[in-house]
């Protein structure tokens, strides 16, 4: 037992006081038919073996690559500060807030998460927290439905494809969910078709509760957010944003341009990628949703002697008072994660904040320049922040062979929207302030070199049609 | 004893001035944002606070002195698994080659998680007796989503659409009715017999042509092994519906009882309670879903494959159109499966049943121990927790069980569990873990014990309990009738500032 205390005569004593000789005697309610044979499993590992093992499994992985891949999860500079005090014990062994007396340590830094994230996204309620930007939108769409009493969500195709899934997931249960599609050419290309959505709101019988849109979209676009919003009001429906917080510093944030909720993923405020999780998923509303929002909420009071203090607050919105009334199923959430990003935010301040937006959409615009130089173009022509797509022939075999040189060049498109085939040959891109001058000459320069090999080695598409 | 630091923080926005902090990013050019239209810039900057690092340093580190953890004392919270939290997992998760992976990252860079996930799935089909097992869920309740959904697909799929009912006992989980509603389904709940079990009659009375699925807690909330399991599933099957274990008391069976061998069709575990990953004050934690046969086609995409060469990839997105599809991105919170990884493998076989026979072995010890002070309402041999009740302590005294939960606080301890499961008077629902020692279990059995004397002696003296942690008892009333959610300076300076 690699943690356990408990000696051969501890046992013997605890046996003793119960008037038993073996622990199988506290088994002997489960039904002989039903008992377990035994686990088939290796024996205990010691822990330096154990360590070994570990280490090689992450050595197998390559993350020495110059890497140009976001789509939903970012790379940045964490201050160490972030992680060494998320390692403080008292924060990571520590559960839920359910006795607020000697919890007064998370229930703060849970109300100044709710603090710093409303000052973001310029709403006053922000829920502590959800699973990740995906579950925290799909949680987004219920609330709409919940919010209106109506049962259908707009979303717009240029939502991140995993958000969309998500959503089709959590709205199987009777409700319904339609795509907005996306303008095809010319300047907007790329980002919410509006004629498409206002057609899709004035259908008289099927009622909208909510439109989802997200800023910066999947493909880098800045959306016409505020119109949007405005088109989602005069037909009495919610507006949803999905957000990205980094870029908040810089971007109108969602109770600007009047969004009823932001949702999105916190992963970029000091948390590493991780290969998926544990993230941090954004839910915030404005004043008039907080008896719809799904989550912890904590707020400030006062105890017995009048002294300032934190607690959990609404609870009957939650399933282990409401059980089947409750606002959503969530019980375990991502609060060391919602702690990541305070002291993330704390740490880095708001002219930080700004820089890290702005170094990224600087460091991109290089990066735009760069592939331009070697004929990878963009594929859509408004504005972007720091993530954009590239027209690359054959992309996803160029995109194999750049690892080989030592690039991840961001997404192949056509494995995340494989139903479009406008961007079957195209790369998502994404520089931040991490991105080196090296990083992206490295990469220019292995794509020109792919992109001579590969004209020789294929036919061109006039050979081809021959 | 105190156990927790004494001084209140002032918050991030009060010690803020601004001019402080900065230089951790080079500043970005001047013309940076220019080509940002106007219409979407921000035009007031968020007013977040100002501070160098060595206050926020400060300022984290004595607000985490105001917690009580595992790290820093016993904590029997019931129903939540509050174990040891190594530290190797900790170390493990945050090597560069897991930590930095990127989880778009193509298959050919990602072969050393991929094999870690792999094979963790491996372990828990042999632990839960199921054919496979998903990784995606990213917590416990999210895991009885899936499983509630995949159900749903399954009755789908024979036209067997006319079943919108699911059975829970009444000793359940509240996610599991919220779950339930979730996913369109109407609750029924079952009352429980006298032995705590499951109503075997009022059971068969509510199981129809319209029951979709049966969630059932085994061991159940009050830590009782649901004897009538096998009777239960048989009727569960017999009807057409579908039998849905809630894995979260899965720390009490472990190579005694496996679900999948029993006849359940889908379970989820809660790797933050069984498997030791850290609850994180609330999060994060992952819920991986196994299922029998019979649910296969339907679990979330995408899985973890192993070709015939032995490399590793992910399911493509359009691989196997009978899935749920998924319910969140990713793959899942690898982060946490890299620390449950550890943990199963740093047991093994033979050490996880040791797991659950020392974890059981505590609980009953701790029954002992206080039953003579409480009343124990089901007092037969306990899993890996049970319930104390004070329902005679207050009916002599007045004094309530939440009381005696904060006079707890004095004495150095996390309380336990309390008012839950609701089925229980006065309950207190207790589960002391297999990492705790002994002397911490007869420590803490004695403090109990002197608690319920002092109801008798000095009842208000444990009325106004906590009298030793940084705040007394809060008034929740004004904290929900008047939500301050958020700083403000105005709403802020109300309140006297703890500086």
């Amino acid at each position: 037992m690699p943690y356990g205390p408990h000696t051969a005569s501890d046992r013997v004593r605890m046996l003793a006081a119960l008037g038993i000789d073996s622990v199988d005697a506290l088994f002997a309610d489960i039904p002989e038919n039903l008992r377990a044979g035994r686990l088939d499993l290796p024996g205990p590992e010691p822990e330096l073996e154990l360590a070994a093992r570990l280490q090689g499994l992450a050595a197998r992985n390559r993350t020495d690559l110059a890497s140009f891949l976001g789509a939903g999860v970012y790379r940045h500079w964490t201050p160490p500060n972030v992680d060494q005090l998320l390692l403080r014990g008292e924060w990571y062994t520590a559960y839920t807030p359910y006795q607020p007396e000697i919890s007064q340590g998370t229930l703060q830094s849970i109300y100044e998460y709710e603090s710093l994230l409303a000052e973001l996204v310029d709403l006053d309620v922000v829920s502590a927290s959800h699973y990740d930007g995906a579950a925290a939108t799909a949680e987004a769409g219920l609330m709409t439905c919940r919010a209106t009493r109506r049962g259908r969500v707009l979303v717009s195709k240029a939502v991140h494809p995993h958000y969309r899934q998500t959503l089709t997931a959590y709205f199987g249960a009777g409700l319904e969910l339609d795509d907005i599609p996306l303008v095809a050419d010319g300047d907007g290309a790329g980002t919410t078709d509006l004629a498409a959505l206002e057609r899709l709101l004035s259908e008289p019988e099927r009622p909208v509760a909510g439109v989802i849109a997200g800023q910066p979209n999947f493909f880098g676009l800045l959306e016409p957010m505020a119109e949007i919003a405005r088109l989602a009001h005069a037909a009495g429906a919610l507006f949803v944003s999905v957000i990205e917080p980094v870029s908040l510093a810089v971007l109108a944030p969602p109770g600007a341009y009047g969004a009823d909720i932001a949702a999105g993923e916190g992963q970029p405020l000091g948390i590493a990628p991780q290969y998926g999780g544990p993230y941090l998923g954004i839910l915030a509303s404005t004043d008039a949703l907080v008896r719809q929002i799904p989550g912890r909420l904590v707020g400030m009071t006062t105890d017995v002697k009048g002294r300032r203090a934190y607690v959990m607050t609404l609870r009957a919105r939650e399933q282990d008072i409401r059980r089947d009334k409750a606002a959503s199923n969530i019980c375990t959430n991502q609060a060391l994660l919602a702690l990541a990003a305070s002291i993330y935010l704390a740490t880095i301040g708001p002219h930080g904040l700004r820089d890290v937006a702005a170094q990224g959409a600087a460091r991109a615009a290089r990066l735009e320049a760069a592939l331009a130089a070697v004929g990878a173009a963009r594929v859509h022509p408004g504005p972007y922040l720091n993530e954009f797509a590239v027209r690359v022939p054959d992309a996803r075999a160029v995109h194999r062979r750049l690892i080989d040189r030592g690039v991840l060049a961001g997404l192949v498109l056509g494995d995340l929207v494989p139903d479009e085939p406008s961007l079957a040959d195209a790369l998502l891109v994404c520089a931040t302030e991490v991105t080196t001058d090296a990083e992206i000459e490295l990469c220019a320069g292995s794509l020109a070199a792919e992109l001579a090999s590969h004209d020789v080695a294929t036919p061109s598409p006039v050979e081809a049609a021959r | 004893m105190t156990v927790v630091g004494e001084q209140l923080q002032p918050t991030l926005f009060e010690r803020g001035r601004p001019g402080r902090g900065g230089d951790k990013i080079p500043h970005p050019p001047k013309n940076a944002l220019d080509r940002i239209p106007a219409a979407a810039r921000r035009v007031k900057p968020p007013a977040l606070p100002e501070l160098n690092e060595p206050e926020v340093v400060r300022h984290y580190v004595n607000l985490s002195q105001l917690n009580y953890a595992i790290d820093t004392g016993f904590y029997p919270l019931g129903s939540c698994t509050m174990k040891f939290n190594p530290k190797l997992n900790e170390w493990a998760a945050r090597l560069p080659g897991f930590a930095t992976l990127h989880p778009l990252a193509p298959d050919s860079i990602a072969q050393g998680t991929l094999q870690l996930l792999w094979e963790l799935e491996g372990i828990l089909c042999e632990i839960s007796g199921m054919t496979a097992v998903t990784l995606q869920p990213a917590a416990g309740a999210q895991g009885e989503l899936t499983g509630i959904l995949m159900i749903r697909a399954y009755h789908r799929s024979r036209g067997d659409t006319e079943r919108d009912e699911v059975l829970v006992p009444d000793s359940s989980h509240g996610t599991n009715p919220a779950t339930a509603s979730m996913a369109g389904f109407r609750t029924i709940t079952i009352p429980s017999a006298a032995d705590g079990g499951v109503d075997l009659d009022k059971f068969r009375a509510a199981l129809g042509p319209r029951t979709a699925a049966v969630m059932i807690t085994n061991p159940s909330t009050l830590g009782l092994f649901e004897q009538r399991i096998g009777d239960l599933l048989d009727e569960v099957h017999a009807a057409g519906a579908l039998a849905y274990m809630d894995g979260a008391n899965l720390n009490a069976i472990l190579g005694r009882f496996k679900p999948g061998e029993a006849g359940f069709d889908v379970m989820h575990f809660n790797v933050h309670k069984t498997f030791s990953t850290p609850h994180g004050g609330g999060g994060p934690g992952a819920g991986p879903v196994g299922v029998a046969p019979v649910l296969l086609p339907y679990l979330p995409s995408p899985r973890v494959l192993r070709a015939d060469d032995g490399s590793f990839r992910l399911e493509g997105p359009d691989e196997r159109s009978t899935s749920i599809g998924r319910l969140r991105s990713f793959v899942g919170n690898t982060g946490v499966l890299v620390r449950a990884y550890a943990y199963l493998r740093a047991h093994g076989g033979t050490g996880l049943r040791q797991v659950s026979d020392d974890a059981v072995l505590a609980a009953n010890y701790l029954r002992k121990r206080v039953g003579g002070a409480y009343d124990i309402p089901f007092d037969r041999a306990c899993k890996h927790e049970f319930v104390a009740s004070a329902a005679g302590i207050k009916r002599r005294t007045g004094v309530r069980t939440l009381d005696i939960a904060k006079r707890l606080i004095d004495y150095g301890y996390h309380p336990p569990t309390i008012y839950f499961p609701l089925t229980v008077e006065e309950g207190m629902l207790i589960e002391p873990t297999e990492t705790e020692s002994v002397e911490t279990l007869d420590a803490f059995a004695d403090a109990l014990i002197a608690i319920a004397a002092e109801c008798e002696t000095d009842p208000e003296l444990v009325r106004s309990a906590p009298h030793d942690a940084p705040v007394g008892r809060l008034d929740e009333a004004t904290a929900a009738r008047q939500p301050n959610l958020r700083w403000r300076p105005m709403a802020g300076a109300e309140m006297p500032c703890p500086d």
